[in-house]
């Protein structure tokens, strides 16, 4: 089955337009198409007319071009004869917002449109979702523009049985600068389900990290998830829901009464090398590191730059507690670091790791312990924790820094205060893209979600 | 592919829903895994005449449809020494209810007791466990799950994740476990459990480690409602 008309139409029909309301899902997905995407636009309604001067369509037939992609937000009851039409029509796809099927126990309904479109190799998203979000080219999100916040484009795909989750996490996404090159809302996946969307990101170039949020899988559905991804180079994040749901009631085993549901599904996620997010802050950290950096298999050894003795400290504890080492430096790496530190801290810096930069430090104290860090052997990812505040670190010093970064290809992550002020530090090391966290926990978090992409 | 002895005594415990251990035995020995030495018998003699030739000390265990949980029930007894311990253990056992006899085995000792089990997921299928066993296995919770089959290398992380694992390499100086014998055994396992079918769990607890190998002391394979 052929997804392209899913993710790249060039025309689109909306079925459904209301000639007197507003605020329609089908008139909120028009519109906003209409004036605010490339995609070529048509309005559908039985009934014909116009619609502030745009002609809404009785049919298919009518519309003077192929369709690639229909948008159906139709009654259930009338998905059928619109699936009739796309078919016979050669439309390309469909995204079927129209709730009413297996959520509601109308199963057979369900079905009866996935079998005709299984038959026709017609693939469609949903029932019952929001559909797909790909920023610059459409959005069948069927929110107002001015009530959404939409990341930029990117290159996270991020798919969710919860159309709430999807628009909550695009949020989230956008407020730590990740793109994303798709979201999608996946409802009652009837036909087109994660496994199907795995495959296909994992072949579309503008896709780099593939994130998901699971509610569960279909009878042997997880095994078949895990062989595909395995199959798959990209780095792979998970959140599950449902994690404490449904304990074993009176096994009969000890395997069966250890081996609940949610510890089958977090154990093989790590065999098979896929990032399993904790809850939602940890999901936005994972996606944001791994769409940053192409290596992604650190054993997880970090060497810290500080200015702060007490950070230092409280972000060895944090990654610690995350499962990862601040192993020591060696005295060569330590005397090679201190001969090109500024006269001033020579003699005060501390030169374990943490390296404890002092607030005496200047700007090109932190570049030289950046560059030892990224050439010795004995860290294999970088934490620098930028306190702005002392005197002698510039507004340059994140763009700076990140060039390092690119120089020499050892992950680097930065934690810098959240203020308005320090926001031309944090875009100085987006520019080469150094991920940076407003927390200690969400910087030490994105060093993880690389060791996590390890098998284990 | 299963052998016709796999295949009949799977055949056999359907209506039971569960295998009954001495069979379980002979089924895990058809696959060349290692297990105690046992005879399963309702004779007292035969009982006697095993113990004269395997030598004590002995294990006794009740053979009963209706005892999944032997240990609760009171029907194991450890370190038999003697032929008159022995004598007593069988009249005790065949007044049980469903007594179909009783099981007579070698007493393996080892430095450490692991548990290997195999439950049907219905996500993911088969899946593997192993962890710190004995009768304080839900009480320890140290195990780790992955998804059958598994590869060699599944299996040295299965290892590492486990907390207790310097006590199976040997802690403070105690001899440690054959990780190489283990292995082999867990990837075997794990085809085994691939092959059969209808399984609901299965639990190899204790698995008696010596530095040379592992011994299946108790076996329990539950089959799935229809």
């Amino acid at each position: 089955m052929d997804l392209t008309p899913l993710f790249k139409p060039r025309t689109m029909a909306v079925f459904g337009v209301s000639r007197n309301n507003d605020t329609h899902p089908a008139n909120v997905i028009f519109n906003k198409n209409n004036l605010r995407y490339p995609v070529q636009t048509f309005a559908l309604n039985p009934g014909g007319g116009s619609l502030q001067r745009v002609p809404l369509y009785p049919s298919l037939s009518e519309i003077p071009v192929g369709i690639d992609l229909a948008v159906i937000a139709t009654r259930a009851e009338i998905v059928e004869t619109v699936l009739d039409d796309c078919l016979l029509n050669e439309v390309g796809a469909a995204v079927i917002i129209s709730g009413g099927f297996a959520e509601v126990g109308n199963h057979r309904l369900q079905e009866r449109i996935t079998d005709m479109a299984r038959e026709a190799s017609f693939p469609f998203i949903g029932p019952n979702c929001l559909g797909i979000h790909c920023p610059t080219k459409f959005d069948t999100l069927f929110l107002p523009s001015e009530r959404i916040i939409r990341p930029e484009l990117g290159n996270l795909a991020f798919i969710s049985q919860s159309g709430g989750i999807l628009v909550d996490q695009m949020l989230k996404f956008a407020g730590e600068g990740i793109g994303m090159s798709a979201g999608v809302s996946i409802g009652n996946k009837a036909l087109i389900r994660e496994i199907d969307l795995l495959k296909y990101f994992d072949q579309d170039p503008a896709t780099r990290v593939i994130a998901f949020y699971i509610e569960g899988f279909a009878e042997n559905e997880g095994r078949h998830f895990v062989q595909a991804a395995q199959a798959s180079p990209k780095p792979k994040v998970v959140l599950k829901a449902g994690k404490s749901a449904g304990g074993v009631a009176a096994a009969s085993s000890h395997t069966a009464s250890m081996a609940g549901d949610y510890q089958v599904f977090s154990e093989i996620m790590k065999q098979y090398s896929i990032a399993e997010a904790r809850n939602e802050l940890e999901l936005t950290a994972f996606c944001e590191s791994l769409s940053c950096f192409d290596q992604r298999s650190i054993q997880g050894r970090v060497g810290i730059i500080s200015l702060s003795g007490g950070h230092g400290v409280l972000a060895v504890d944090t990654c610690i507690a995350h499962g990862l080492e601040v192993p020591r430096l060696l005295e060569e790496t330590r005397e090679t670091l201190r001969e090109r530190l500024n006269p001033a801290i020579q003699g005060i810096a501390s030169l374990q790791n943490p390296v404890d930069l002092t607030g005496s430090s200047i700007d090109s104290d932190f570049l030289a312990a950046a560059d030892i860090l990224s050439r010795c052997q004995e860290v294999d990812s970088i934490l620098v924790l930028l306190l702005p505040y002392s005197p002698g670190t510039s507004p340059d010093i994140g763009a700076k820094l990140s060039l390092i970064q690119q120089r020499n290809d050892k992950p680097m992550v930065a934690y810098v205060p959240k203020e308005e002020k320090y926001r031309i530090i944090v875009e100085g090391f987006e520019l080469y893209n150094v991920p940076v966290s407003s927390t200690l926990e969400g910087s030490v978090q994105m060093l993880e979600a690389l060791k996590r992409c390890r098998k284990c | 592919m299963l052998n016709t002895k796999t295949r009949n005594i799977i055949e056999q415990s359907r209506k039971r829903g569960w295998v009954l251990e001495p069979e379980a035995k002979e089924l895990l020995s058809s696959w060349n895994f290692s297990l105690p030495g046992f005879i399963w018998t309702s004779s007292l003699s035969r009982a006697e005449a095993f113990a004269q030739e395997q030598g004590y000390p002995l294990v006794m265990k009740i053979v009963s449809s209706q005892i999944m949980h032997k240990t609760e029930s009171k029907g194991v007894v450890l370190g038999i020494d003697n032929l008159q311990l022995l004598r007593e253990t069988f009249h005790r056992f065949s007044e049980y209810q469903g007594f179909e006899g009783v099981l007579v085995e070698e007493m393996i000792s080892g430095t450490t007791e692991l548990i290997i089990g195999s439950k049907t997921d219905f996500q993911f299928g088969p899946v593997v466990l192993l962890g710190i066993g004995g009768t304080g296995v839900e009480i320890y919770q140290d195990t780790v799950l992955r998804m059958a089959p598994l590869t060699e290398a599944d299996v040295g992380f299965m290892f590492d994740d486990l907390k207790g694992k310097a006590l199976l390499s040997g802690f403070r100086g105690g001899t440690g476990i054959n990780f190489a014998y283990l292995t082999q055994m867990l990837v075997r396992f794990s085809n085994l459990v691939m092959d059969l079918k209808d399984i609901e769990s299965i639990d190899l607890n204790p698995v008696i480690c010596t530095p040379e190998r592992a011994v299946i002391a108790d076996a329990r394979i539950i089959l799935k409602q229809n």
